[in-house]
């Protein structure tokens, strides 16, 4: 691209020829971009499809939702964007939406002849990132790359807005915004235009950066290994040159661990940020155990990831603690790991639950925005609660760390979350985006949060959360998944928790440290979420970052709802083995909150604690999407929860939650995510 | 000479017709119209034949008549058959409305313009398909 943007006004056509060099696709950009499209109608098929060839465009057609999905799974990185029909026989076109968003974090545009407001909002609200009318135009499609360079680029920005240390990059980052959101940059997309400026370098690099790189993927432990040379240089002197050099990693590029430091710092400042209200993580931790075993649904992890996040999060934990301690004043260390866990379970919803899950859990009323590092582009309240969020979730973390024993299995998981985080986070990204594209407040604030690696937690919660919870780790991650996965996946992920006796710590509030092991162990995750913020910007599944931030928002939101919901939450939660009454007060906030969220949607769902948790999750992060995954993973019962949440269900389930201190701590605590409802 | 003739027909008739197909069609896909005209010739056939099922059953299923006409409003927009897609519009309000018997109605004119336009398809295919053989 930077050589064809030279050329200037070349059209696209012209310059794609010449790009067509076997280069990525953002070499071409946007020529070559892949497309996945999506209708039952033969007609409309064969039709878009050749307009999307005459764009220049690589596509590939499915009729059936099933198909495209089984596509996107066997394919994960092989396409740029979806587009999809919303009526179509086999599977509603929002709910597709949903499990891209999940899965895949794709910007996704929905196609309808059905032009009535309510649909259109159904596709808002649901994340889609553009709704075309049928007949589809040549002239609309020509466009749809911007939705991809966006999405990037929002990513980006998310860590730019925290406090990115390059500073470097976010220039180029926001004149490319600029150019890349213009259509008219079509045929400029590599900005030849911007060429023309200064910028022409930054704007290269930024293309290249958001563009051309190739994802790095930051396993657990190449985000151990990051985490390690950090804090032996000290986090405020950690630079990536340095990092990179004490990593020693071959192939790792000084931009992707600047960009992971990016993420990395947004991560722990979110958890000093919730360590101010430790209490409320520890509480929020334990519930939001059950979130994360939701979240973690979101990236739908599977078992396997949660078995690996078990090891996580030990080792998450500890990096959470790291992360929190350089960060949160009060909880030592773990505490935070949990609440990122926590967070990042919450990430997609349950990061929101986290805030007020953990602010009421955390005993502390006040809402510890998670976000506190975040760029709070979301309402005060949503900020607040995802604050809220973050930071109980970095208090818990704080507090899990005490415990040592657990600590250590946390760390593992985390770590382990990490991964699966990464994993979940392309999930929860999913949600996250979803929510995110619903709520641009949400993506603000989930972004922040996602960077604190709450996404991470999420994640990693999946994994972790079995790990933690008990012996057999492998709840942990089906609850992690829960929210992820919708479809199927959750039941891996959701594990269920309530089996697992790593669970049932974290819902035995009596030690919160349990629960914030048990939380680290989400927590765990978490850190690897924070890689996951870094993988977000190049990778998809740091959408998980995003989602939670999302669904921090969607939480506090429905904070409100959530009080009510609360108590169902508990009784779900109970469900799930959590002890609700183990789960503190703060827990239960969360739980509450959790539930809260899930009873906005569908109060009887609630009841199955599987369902709460799936709520929350949902809640949290998009009450869709979420709700899906977590009623992936109630195996049982209900999965009532109705999918498609609606977002403003969450949210105000959050909101409530967040108001309402603590209704359900215990309940919130995993038992909202029901991890041991959740049908792996 | 007829050669000639029959191909600038379709030309012609593909342009009045399908202005925007046209666009579509190029050297490498020299069919595409034809090819989306039989497609939608045949699926739209379909439709409408199970509209009529579900109009003819009782009672009356409104959402499915609904996704049907949904889903047959979307391909005659696709292709450009406006006169249809309009009176699709106009059949899906009775369907919402749950009027029955405004939405037979509307069928009625469905119907009409579809078969309007299937004869024009029919006519359009059959002159390709004579153009093709002189070619």
């Amino acid at each position: 691209m930077n050589v064809s943007s030279v050329k200037g006004s070349m059209s696209i056509s012209s310059s794609t020829s010449t790009w067509k060099a076997g280069d990525t696709i953002s070499d071409q950009f946007p020529a070559g971009l892949r497309v996945l499209v999506v209708d039952d109608d033969p007609t409309c098929l064969m039709i878009l499809e050749k307009m999307l060839t005459a764009c220049l465009y690589k596509v590939t057609k499915c009729n059936r939702a099933e198909t495209a999905l089984s596509k996107l799974r066997e394919n994960k990185n092989g396409y740029d964007i979806v587009l999809s029909d919303v009526h179509m026989p086999d599977m509603d076109g929002f709910k597709l939406l949903e499990h891209i968003g999940l899965e895949m974090d794709l910007p996704v545009i929905m196609m309808s002849a059905d032009d009535g407001k309510q649909v259109v909002m159904k596709g808002v609200t649901h994340g889609a990132c553009d709704y075309l009318i049928k007949p589809v135009r040549i002239e609309a499609l020509k466009n749809i790359w911007q939705h991809v360079v966006r999405k990037r680029k929002n990513e980006w920005k998310e860590f730019e807005q925290s406090g990115s240390v390059e500073e470097g990059d976010r220039q180029p980052k926001q004149s490319d915004d600029a150019d890349y959101s213009s259509s008219a940059n079509e045929g400029n997309w590599k900005g030849s235009k911007r060429r023309k400026d200064e910028e022409e370098e930054t704007d290269e690099r930024d293309d290249t950066s958001t563009l051309k790189k190739p994802r790095v993927v930051w396993s657990v432990e190449l985000h151990q290994q990051f985490v390690a040379a950090v804090n032996q240089l000290g986090i405020d002197k950690a630079v990536p040159k340095k990092i990179l050099e004490l990593m020693n990693v071959p192939g790792l590029t000084r931009e992707n661990v600047a960009s992971h430091l990016q993420k990395y710092r947004l991560y722990l400042r979110r958890l000093s940020g919730v360590s101010q209200h430790q209490s409320n993580l520890s509480t929020i931790i334990s519930a939001q155990d059950p979130t994360f075993g939701s979240l973690s649904s979101l990236s739908g992890l599977d078992l396997q990831t949660l078995a690996a996040t078990g090891q996580l999060p030990a080792q998450s934990l500890a990096r959470l603690q790291a992360a929190g301690l350089g960060r949160a004043t009060a909880k030592s260390g773990i505490p935070i790991t949990l609440v990122d866990q926590r967070n990042i379970f919450s990430f997609e919803n349950p990061k929101l639950r986290f805030g007020e899950g953990q602010q009421q859990h955390m005993t502390n009323k006040q809402q510890v925005n998670l976000l506190h590092g975040i760029p709070t582009t979301m309402e005060a309240k949503q900020l607040v609660s995802l604050r809220h969020a973050a930071q109980s979730v970095g208090n818990m973390n704080m507090q899990v760390p005490p415990p040592g024993p657990q600590s250590s299995q946390n760390n593992p998981l985390l770590m382990q979350m990490g991964q699966q985080q990464q994993q979940q986070q392309s999930r929860g990204q999913i949600l996250v985006d979803s929510t995110i594209n619903h709520a641009p407040r949400l993506s603000s604030m989930g972004q922040p949060i996602l960077s604190n690696g709450m996404a991470t937690n999420v994640s990693s919660r999946n994994g972790i959360p079995e790990n933690i919870r008990a012996p057999g780790y492998s709840q942990t991650p089906s609850m992690l998944n829960f929210p992820m996965n919708h479809a199927s996946e959750l039941p891996g992920n959701c594990f269920p928790l309530g089996s697992t006796p790593g669970v049932s710590n974290l819902t035995s509030k009596g030690a919160f440290q349990e629960d914030v092991n048990s939380e680290i162990k989400g927590s765990g995750g978490f850190m690897p979420s924070y890689d996951v913020f870094n993988d977000l910007n190049q990778h998809k599944p740091q959408s998980w970052e995003l989602q939670n931030v999302g669904i921090a928002f969607d939480s506090s939101q429905h904070s409100n709802s959530l009080q009510g919901n609360l108590d169902l939450t508990q009784s779900a939660l109970g469900q799930q083995g959590f002890s609700s009454g183990q789960m503190n007060g703060h827990n239960r906030s969360a739980a509450v909150a959790s539930k809260a969220v899930f009873s906005t949607g569908d109060v009887k769902e609630l009841r199955s604690a599987q369902n709460v948790n799936q709520h929350l999750n949902n809640l949290l992060v998009d009450n869709t999407i979420r709700v899906k995954s977590e009623r992936v993973c109630d195996t049982s019962p209900a999965n009532i929860f109705p999918d498609h949440f609606g977002q403003d269900d969450l949210m105000s389930a959050l909101l409530k939650q967040q108001e309402s201190v603590a209704s359900s701590e215990n309940e919130f605590d995993f038992d909202g995510y029901s991890m041991n409802n959740i049908p792996v | 000479m007829d050669r000639n003739r029959l191909h600038n027909q379709v030309a012609s008739m593909r342009r009045s017709l399908f202005d925007q197909l046209e666009e579509l069609q190029d050297d490498t896909n020299p069919n595409f119209v034809q090819e989306v005209v039989t497609l939608f010739y045949n699926d739209s056939t379909r439709l409408i034949q199970n509209i009529e099922q579900a109009l003819n059953s009782r009672p009356i299923d409104f959402c499915k008549l609904d996704d049907y006409m949904h889903q047959f409003k979307g391909s005659s927009s696709s292709i450009g058959a406006k006169k249809v897609t309009n009176e699709c519009t106009a059949f899906r309000e009775y369907c919402n409305a749950e009027n029955a018997e405004g939405c037979i109605r509307s069928f009625q004119q469905v119907k009409q313009e579809h078969a309007i336009l299937k004869r024009k398809l029919e006519v359009y295919l059959q002159t390709v398909r004579q153009a093709s053989q002189t070619a």
